[in-house]
């Protein structure tokens, strides 16, 4: 049991296949299905990838501090693992779901960026916050105090997520129109399924991503483990595999 | 006295002593801020300002004085034992976060006796903004000295101390900055004091600092084990 490198990987081979299946059910329903925005037109299509791209990274950065929680709750390694994950792959997800909105902003109102929205500005803000994560995780060198802190900080930004959202709507003037509450609202059904099909997919995606980075630090971790073993072999190899978060 | 009311006063009371005696942090933070207004009178060429331009000079050098400050709030426990001293008293570790950020809003609440009216004198045509504008630097105070001792406290010790703190306390302190620099701007308006929505934006202020109040309460335990 001590040295089992599927215990990460447990359930990866069916969402490895599922996630490209939903992909091509969802891009098939996108383009073919979904009807052309009369307002945008085809520009609108880049909403199916945006939303759920942001809203999947939210989802992910407040994963990570639930793990965090735990993690200072049961004192276990492995949610540490866990939230440093979640966190690291949300945080490639908002990055992509900055581009798209970049690029959906220059489309609809010609610029590349607009301080209007407040919703993309607000996920600027909560990204800049996480992207710190990583200068200060690894400026911290005793392993035990750096997952402390790392969960720590995961806890702090998982409450200033919503806050902040507060702030920025509240600043933004409420002349500019919002797209997302025309969007959501007023969604047709035939848009309405096209979108939960990409929600779906994105977060299938997302959970195998997290499961591939989780058993690849595992496998590194029992790596080091085993080399070390070889190096020294009186002492038996270290029972716990916590992915190294290195 | 309970003995937590008792090793805050001991710690409120020793910092402050601390810095009287030493005087580390706080002219450094009053000189900072007095020549930041200098520059942006260069920087923005302007002889008064009013209304957003004034919020966002006044807070922007606020922000970057406090940040001074929280840099060295823990340098002392850290290199003089501190740290291992609180972990050895049999005491509730919080009140370190408690009394850590006490002092804080103090340093800053005196950061800001010197340097705003310097602000009012160089840039304002009128103190009548000064009054009001009381309330909102104690909410905002409270708030960025609860976010301050959170991360101060980690980066203190990490290998890039003076890097850490600025670098994730900025975003982290975005809201409160929207909600003061929002409070503040109908404050200074050219034409005379408004009070447009200013009561919405106190009680985001408050509801900052009730969140990260409470939230580096909750979790200061967890930063002192070892």
């Amino acid at each position: 049991m001590a040295l089992d490198p599927s215990m990460y990987s447990k359930g990866l081979r069916p969402l490895s296949i599922a996630t490209p299946v939903a992909f091509a059910i969802t891009l098939a329903l996108v383009f073919f299905y979904a009807p052309i925005e009369s307002d945008q037109g085809f520009l609108q299509k880049i909403f199916y990838l945006h939303v759920p791209l942001a809203i999947v990274a939210l989802c992910g950065f407040i994963v990570g501090g639930i793990f965090a929680i735990l993690h200072l709750r049961r004192d276990d390694p492995r949610y540490d693992a866990y939230s440093y994950v979640a966190i690291h792959i949300s945080v490639i997800f908002a990055c992509g779901g900055l581009i798209t909105g970049s690029i959906w902003a220059k489309g609809s109102w010609g610029h590349w960026w607009v301080w209007n929205e407040p919703t993309l500005v607000s996920f600027l803000i909560v990204f800049l916050l996480y992207a710190t994560y990583y200068p200060f995780r690894y400026a911290i060198e005793d392993r035990q105090r750096q997952a402390r802190y790392a969960s720590v900080f995961a806890i702090t930004a998982g409450a200033f997520v919503p806050l902040n959202f507060l702030a920025v709507r509240m600043s933004a003037s409420l002349v500019h129109p919002r797209v997302f509450a025309t969007a959501e609202g007023g969604l047709p059904g035939s848009m309405k399924l096209t979108f939960l099909c990409s929600i779906i997919s994105m977060a299938l995606l997302w959970t195998t991503l997290v499961k591939f980075e989780l058993s690849a630090k595992s496998a590194q971790g029992q790596l080091k483990r085993l080399r070390r073993a070889l190096d020294a072999p009186t002492g038996p190899p270290s029972s716990r595999i916590a992915p190294e978060v290195h | 006295m309970t003995p937590s009311r008792t090793a805050f006063a001991a710690i409120l009371g020793k910092d402050l002593r601390a810095e009287l005696r030493t005087l580390q942090s706080l002219p450094a933070m009053a000189l900072f801020a007095v020549t930041s207004f200098v520059i942006f009178r260069f920087g923005l060429n302007r002889t008064s300002l009013s209304g957003s331009l004034a919020a966002g000079v006044l807070w922007a050098t606020l922000l970057f004085a406090a940040v001074l400050g929280i840099n060295r709030l823990f340098v002392a426990e850290r290199e003089e034992g501190g740290f291992d001293a609180i972990r050895l008293a049999p005491i509730d570790r919080s009140v370190l976060f408690t009394a850590k950020a006490t002092a804080l809003v103090i340093y800053l609440a005196a950061l800001e006796l010197i340097a705003v009216p310097i602000f009012a004198v160089f840039f304002l045509n009128s103190a009548a903004a000064l009054p009001p504008l009381i309330i909102v630097l104690l909410l905002a105070d409270i708030g960025l000295a609860s976010a301050g001792t959170l991360i101060s406290s980690m980066a203190v010790n990490s290998r890039a101390r003076d890097l850490l703190v600025p670098l994730v306390l900025l975003p982290l302190v975005v809201p409160l900055m929207i909600a003061a620099t929002a409070a503040t701007e109908p404050l200074m308006l050219l034409g005379g004091v408004s009070y447009h929505r200013f009561g919405t934006w106190l009680m985001v202020l408050g509801l900052y600092d009730l969140i990260f109040a409470l939230l580096g309460y909750a979790v200061f335990d967890f930063l002192l084990e070892d």
